[in-house]
C-alpha cells in the first residue's frame, strides 16, 4: 500500500506509517541543506523566527541545479542527511514533521523524532533528473545569497519515498554489531 | 614534437564535463542493467529500474544525471613530447569547467575556504593531476564526483604483518560504515601500497578503470572478485534498502612500498559514477 503524505501533518497521520513503507509526497515542502540549516540554528539561537512556520512542515535536504530553460529546476535529488543531524533536534522540538534524504540518520535525531513525532523519508539519491520532473514550482524564500543552497519552498506531486525511519524509530538500515 | 595550444584543452573539457555529467559510461550502464536482471528483492530492483530511467532521461533531456554535479578531478596524460602554448594549462583546465558547468546548467558545489565556505560560483577550481606519458598523445579524462561518495574515504596504513587479511577487514568496514551515504550501488576503487598520498590516488585511478575490466593481473583480478563478494554479502543493496547487489564491481591498483608499510585507501563511487576522455 502506498500512502499519501501532504503536509500539514501531525502524530495522528504519521502513525499510520511503518518503516519500509511506500508513500508519495504531494505539495508544499521546504528545500535546506547545509548552510541553509546552518542560518536556522544560528537564528534559533538568537532568539529569531525561523524564515518559515515549520510547524507540521516536510524539510527535503537538497541542493538542486540550476534550471534549464523550460523547465522549473534542474536535477534535484536528495543530499546525504547525517550531515543535517547537528541542527534537526532544535527543528523538531518546534513541529517540524518529516525529512526527506538519503542515509541513516544518527541515534540523537531518531530520539528526537520519537519525543516529538516525526518520520524520515528515504527518496532515491542519484535519481536527480526523475524526481525534479515530480517538482512543480520552487520559490526562493531565504538566504538567496546561499546560491544552490538557499531555502526554497517547493511543490511536490506524486514524489516518491520510502519510510526509512518511523515514529517509534524503527529503521530500515542495515546495522553491524561488532 | 607536437604543439598544442591549451585552448583547444579548455575546449575539451569543457565538453567532456558536460558529456560526464549527462551521459552515463557504456559499462556503468550495462553494469545497472545486469544487477537490476540479478537482484531478487522487489524493492531492490524497483530502485535499480528508477536509477536506469534516471541516466535515460539524463541523456534524452540533457540534464545532469545527478544534481551534486561534483568536484570535478581532471586527469591529463600528457605525451612528453607535447609542447603546450597559448597560456597556463591549470588555468585552461578551470576555465573548460566554468563554461561547461554553466553552459550545462550544473550546479556550483565549490568553496572557496574550507572554513569560510563562500561558493566560488562556477565550481572551479578543479583538482588537476599531470602525468607524463612516452610519445605525443594528449589524453584527458574528467571525473566529477559527488561528496555523498567522497566523504565515505578511507585510508590506513596498516602492518605489514596485517596482510591481504587486514587490507580485505578494512575495505569491507569502509563499505560498512558507508552504508547507504554513498548512494549504491557503489563501485569500490582500492588503492595498495606506494605511501599515502600514492595509495589515495591509485584509489582514485582503479574507479578510472571501466568496471567490466578485471586488473590485467590475474592475482590482483582475484583478489578484487573476492572482495565483491564478501560486499555483495553484507546486503545493503541499493540505496542501503536492503538487497543482493551493494557493489558493481570492486577495481584494485597496487603499487610497491616500503619495507615498513602497507598503506590502503578506499576511494568509493556512487552508482552514477560519471568520467569522460577526450584525446587531443
Amino acid at each position: 500500500m502506498t500512502h499519501i503524505l501532504r503536509a500539514p501533518l501531525d502524530n495522528h497521520i504519521l502513525e499510520q506509517l511503518s518503516a519500509g513503507d511506500e508513500v508519495l509526497v504531494q505539495g508544499t515542502v521546504y528545500a535546506a541543506r547545509d548552510a541553509a540549516h546552518q542560518r536556522m540554528a544560528a537564528a534559533l539561537e538568537a532568539g529569531e523566527q525561523l524564515p518559515f512556520d515549520i510547524n507540521g512542515q516536510i524539510i527535503y535536504y537538497v541542493g538542486p541545479c540550476p534550471a534549464p530553460p523550460g523547465h522549473v529546476i534542474g536535477s534535484a535529488g536528495p543530499t546525504t542527511s547525517s550531515r543535517m543531524d547537528v541542527y534537526t533536534p532544535p527543528l523538531l522540538a518546534r513541529g517540524l514533521k518529516a525529512m526527506i534524504g538519503k542515509g541513516d540518520r544518527s541515534q540523537v535525531v531518531k530520539d528526537a523524532m520519537v519525543k516529538y513525532g516525526a518520520v524520515y523519508l528515504a527518496a532515491v539519491g542519484g535519481a536527480g533528473v526523475y524526481l525534479a520532473r515530480r517538482i512543480i514550482s520552487v520559490e526562493t524564500i531565504a538566504y538567496p545569497e546561499l546560491g544552490p543552497e538557499a531555502l526554497l519552498k517547493m511543490e511536490l506531486e506524486d514524489f516518491p519515498c520510502i519510510v526509512a525511519i518511523d515514529m517509534r524509530g524503527n529503521s530500515v538500515y542495515r546495522t553491524w554489531t561488532g | 614534437m607536437r604543439v598544442v595550444n591549451v585552448e583547444q584543452i579548455k575546449e575539451a573539457v569543457c565538453e567532456a564535463v558536460i558529456t560526464a555529467n549527462t551521459r552515463l559510461p557504456a559499462d556503468i550502464l550495462e553494469g545497472l542493467q545486469q544487477a537490476r536482471d540479478r537482484e531478487t528483492v522487489p524493492r531492490a530492483r524497483y530502485l535499480l529500474e528508477i536509477m536506469l530511467e534516471n541516466a535515460r532521461l539524463a541523456q534524452e533531456e540533457s540534464m545532469p544525471l545527478c544534481q551534486d554535479t561534483g568536484l570535478v578531478t581532471v586527469h591529463i596524460a600528457l605525451g612528453q613530447d607535447v609542447h603546450l602554448t597559448g597560456g597556463d594549462l591549470y588555468a585552461a583546465v578551470n576555465q573548460g569547467v566554468r563554461e561547461g558547468y554553466k553552459k550545462g546548467y550544473f550546479r556550483a558545489s565549490m568553496v572557496k575556504d574550507p572554513l569560510n565556505r563562500i561558493n566560488t560560483g562556477d565550481n572551479t577550481p578543479a583538482v588537476v593531476h599531470v602525468e607524463f606519458t612516452p610519445g605525443e598523445e594528449l589524453v584527458i579524462t574528467v571525473f566529477p564526483k559527488g561528496a555523498g561518495s567522497e566523504n565515505m574515504s578511507r585510508t590506513a596504513m596498516l602492518k605489514p604483518a596485517e596482510g591481504w587479511e587486514g587490507v580485505r577487514r578494512f575495505v569491507i568496514e569502509t563499505v560498512k560504515i558507508a552504508n547507504a551515504n554513498p548512494c549504491p550501488p557503489i563501485i569500490v576503487g582500492v588503492g595498495l601500497g606506494g605511501n599515502l598520498e600514492k595509495a589515495c590516488l591509485l584509489a582514485k585511478k582503479a574507479l578510472l578503470r571501466p568496471i567490466n575490466q578485471a586488473h590485467p593481473d590475474s592475482a590482483i583480478a582475484a583478489k578484487e572478485a573476492e572482495l565483491l563478494q564478501v560486499i555483495n554479502q553484507l546486503g545493503i543493496g541499493p540505496q542501503g534498502l536492503g538487497g543482493d547487489i551493494t557493489a558493481l564491481a570492486v577495481n584494485m591498483e597496487v603499487y610497491p612500498t616500503h619495507i615498513a608499510s602497507l598503506p590502503v585507501a578506499v576511494s568509493l563511487n556512487c552508482h552514477s559514477a560519471r568520467r569522460a576522455v577526450v584525446r587531443i
